[in-house]
């Protein structure tokens, strides 16, 4: 495949394009497909059939307010329609050219207007099984250009120029990381793409690799050429069944179109992709974890250095990035490292995919340029707490996170603003909560988390999370004492600074967090033993029977 | 050093050339446990000693790495499973939304904790850590399909429809 065959391929879709009048284009990502977007996509099909307008019917990615499906959006005039049954589907159909259904047309301005899409440009636009509906949205033409006009060492200096920072949650820049693999020994190389999406309350990278996957691949050939890898690996989570079906498809397409395989763009370059299936074991979203798990044994990490960079899968330097860092790298080659730079705040470059979920009107998914307000996500584009309700946190980074109060709203999103709250970016999850959450009860669910996805290698991980959790189930019981909070927040240092890996290191974060902004919900707990959110069950209380913890 | 020849399948059932086939894939080689593990639950439903052993033996891995590896991923399960599993996601923005609730109630329905099944084979009770279909939580997969905004009543009446099957 040349460039040239590519713009052939990408004016022939435009040309079929241009037969119909209208798009239709469903939303089918799991959350419209479980409220009937797939009986919907057919009545639409089977309407446009008899209609006599021209009309493609479409499925699509993620469209990103999730709470507002099933939804359909109409081009060229980009209506946007919510609620959609397949009952609606003559209607539609009738109705377009015309003035919109009334009582389907969605208002969402104030949702879309702060937004800024690169990572999810495509999402709803393209079909996520038609290699051609990528190309015709310019894919694999950054690859392709590059693999001609560039060196491998300009495309790790634009990556670098970028100051793309990893999506997985630590914030790596990288373009260190890509020249740090470049620069190291080793005929054989390899890049791995880590879908191990194990953070509860995120759905992004699965949106990602089910709505764009080609995006992914793209993204990971490119690294491939500049560190000088041929062979790359995504690791999938097995909970997601139709992100490995439309990744195994789509790298079956990318293959018969020449854009993986030997001498891509009848240049030197070899690139192929497989995909291994996660199992199930949350700390291996850590890298040298996910390395053994690749290698098909138990995911356990090992102690850094060395790096992956250095020694990684099989011993060989290995780039593991995450799935929405690929998926910046094509926008970035195409438009170049400034107009990414350009974008977000001082230190935080382009744009973040988060997963708003919880107390929150507008649930979905959200692509925002780093440095927007807390408050403008949740409020503006979230539309607010719903039922009346007060906003009491918002819980970001998962289990490795922590909770903001009402009154950091006004912090702008950033890696660095957010490890000064106690919490950290991680991969996007944000949930937010309301006053009928309890948020020692939070706590003591994220360290229940932590103590059941700890890998048992390390004894400060492995012991002290279970220690945690008594303490915290007693506290929630109204068991605990002035003595049991002592002991958890010593405890909370021990874990933080002891444990071996990225697991261990944040697990204490959501109870240090709600510590910091919400002690006196612990106080009420031990001194009155009461719940002020009325979540947790109090047990009668006898100190006489209060059970030391075990050592 | 004689060439390495696979062990026989274990029985005539036609699952075993599929998980066979995994292996053979993947030419035998050693990082393919998972993959093939995978394959032997897709097709039995769970891992038992005979398929583990099965496995180990044909890409030459000890039986304690296999075993370790079965046992450490929560995906892989060595239960049958039953008629119909009730998977209520346990993720955070379930918790948040009351899954906590949801399981309660079945586990109370059923008589069974989470991670069993009922006496008669008929109905497993599971969680999940998260499905990523937050955006509609409380979530549950009833026999692998996505229910959004799960009510306590739901659940009651998919169990009782199994129930009287």
């Amino acid at each position: 495949m040349t460039i040239e065959e590519l713009e052939l391929i990408a004016k022939n879709v435009k040309q079929e394009n241009d037969k119909y009048d209208y798009e239709v284009n469903v939303c089918m990502d799991l959350a419209c497909a479980s409220q009937g977007a797939g009986a919907l996509k057919d009545a639409l099909v089977k309407a446009a059939e008899t209609s006599e307008k021209k009309v493609l019917v479409r499925r699509t990615g993620c469209m990103g307010p999730c709470s507002h499906g099933p939804l359909v959006r109409l081009d060229p005039d980009e209506t946007l329609y919510h609620h959609v049954h397949a009952e609606s589907a003559e209607a539609i159909v009738k109705n377009l050219g015309e003035a919109p259904v009334p009582e389907l047309q969605c208002d969402l301005n104030e949702h879309f207007d702060k937004q800024v899409r690169v990572v999810l440009e495509n999402a709803g636009y393209i079909d996520p099984e038609k290699i051609d509906d990528y190309i015709a949205r310019d894919g694999y033409k950054a690859l392709l250009t590059m693999l001609v006009e560039m060196t491998p060492n300009g495309v790790v200096h634009r990556i670098t120029e970028s100051g793309l920072r990893g999506r997985g949650g630590g914030g790596y820049p990288t373009g260190l990381k890509w020249s740090t693999v470049a620069k190291a020994n080793g005929d054989v190389k390899y890049v791995v793409c880590n879908g191990d999406e194990g953070d509860p309350g995120a759905f992004m990278d699965r949106s990602v690799m089910e709505g764009d996957p080609h995006r992914v691949i793209e993204g990971m050939a490119i690294a491939g050429y500049a560190v000088g890898a041929s062979k790359g690996f995504i690791y999938v989570r097995a909970e997601y069944p139709v992100a490995v079906s439309r990744l195994t498809t789509a790298l079956r397409e990318a293959r018969r179109h020449g854009l993986l395989g030997n001498n891509i763009a009848n240049t030197p370059f070899n690139f192929d992709v497989e995909i291994r299936l996660g199992a199930g074991a949350f700390v291996c979203g850590e890298e040298t974890a996910l390395i053994a798990s690749i290698e098909g044994r138990r995911g356990t990490p090992k102690p850094r250095p060395p790096y992956p960079a250095a020694s990684g899968l099989w011993g060989k330097p290995t780039l593991i990035n995450n799935v929405e860092t690929f998926a910046n790298i094509a926008p970035i080659m195409r438009n170049g490292g400034k107009w990414f730079f350009n974008m977000g705040s001082e230190r935080s470059k382009g744009t973040k995919v988060f997963a708003l979920t919880g107390k929150i009107a507008n649930t979905g998914l959200v692509e925002v340029p780093m440095g927007i307000k807390l408050r403008e996500i949740i409020e503006e584009i979230g539309g607010g707490v719903p039922g009346g309700h007060k906003f009491k946190a918002v819980q970001t980074g998962g289990p490795s996170g922590g909770c903001i109060p009402e009154e950091m709203l006004d912090v702008g999103v950033s890696y660095d603003a957010l490890l000064k709250m106690g919490s950290i970016m991680g991969s996007g999850g944000m949930i937010v909560m309301d006053d009928t959450s309890c948020m020692v009860n939070v706590a003591r669910y994220f360290i229940e988390f932590c103590m059941t996805e700890s890998c048992g290698k390390c004894i400060p991980c492995r012991a002290g999370t279970a220690q945690m959790f008594t303490l915290l189930t007693r506290i929630c019981n109204g068991t605990g004492t002035l003595d049991d909070l002592a002991l958890l927040e010593d405890l909370c240092s021990t874990v933080k600074e002891t444990s071996l890996c990225g697991l261990g290191q944040t697990a204490p974060n959501p109870v240090l967090s709600t510590l910091k902004y919400f002690r006196d919900e612990y106080m009420e707990h031990i001194l009155h033993k009461r719940c002020p959110a009325g979540v947790c069950q109090m047990e009668a209380v006898n100190s006489a029977t209060s059970i030391e913890v075990m050592a | 050093m004689t060439a390495f020849t696979p062990p026989a399948l274990p029985s005539e059932d036609k699952r075993w050339k599929i998980v066979n086939g995994t292996m053979r894939k993947n030419g035998f080689a050693r990082r393919a446990l998972i993959e093939t593990l995978h394959t032997v639950q897709s097709s039995f439903g769970y891992l038992d000693d005979d398929s583990i052993r099965f496995v180990a033996m044909s890409l030459r891995v000890p039986l304690s790495q296999a075993y370790g590896v079965a046992t450490f991923y929560h995906y892989f399960t060595m239960k049958p499973p039953g008629k119909h599993t009730v998977t209520v996601c346990a993720g955070t923005a379930c918790y948040i939304k009351g899954a906590d609730k949801l399981i309660a109630a079945a586990e109370k329905r059923l008589g069974i904790a989470q991670g069993q099944t009922t006496a008669d084979g008929q109905i497993s009770l599971m969680t999940a850590r998260c499905v990523g279909a937050c955006s509609r939580a409380p979530v549950a997969l009833c026999d692998g399909e996505v229910v959004g905004e799960m009510t306590r009543d739901q659940v009651l009446e998919q169990l009782e429809r199994w129930i009287v099957e």
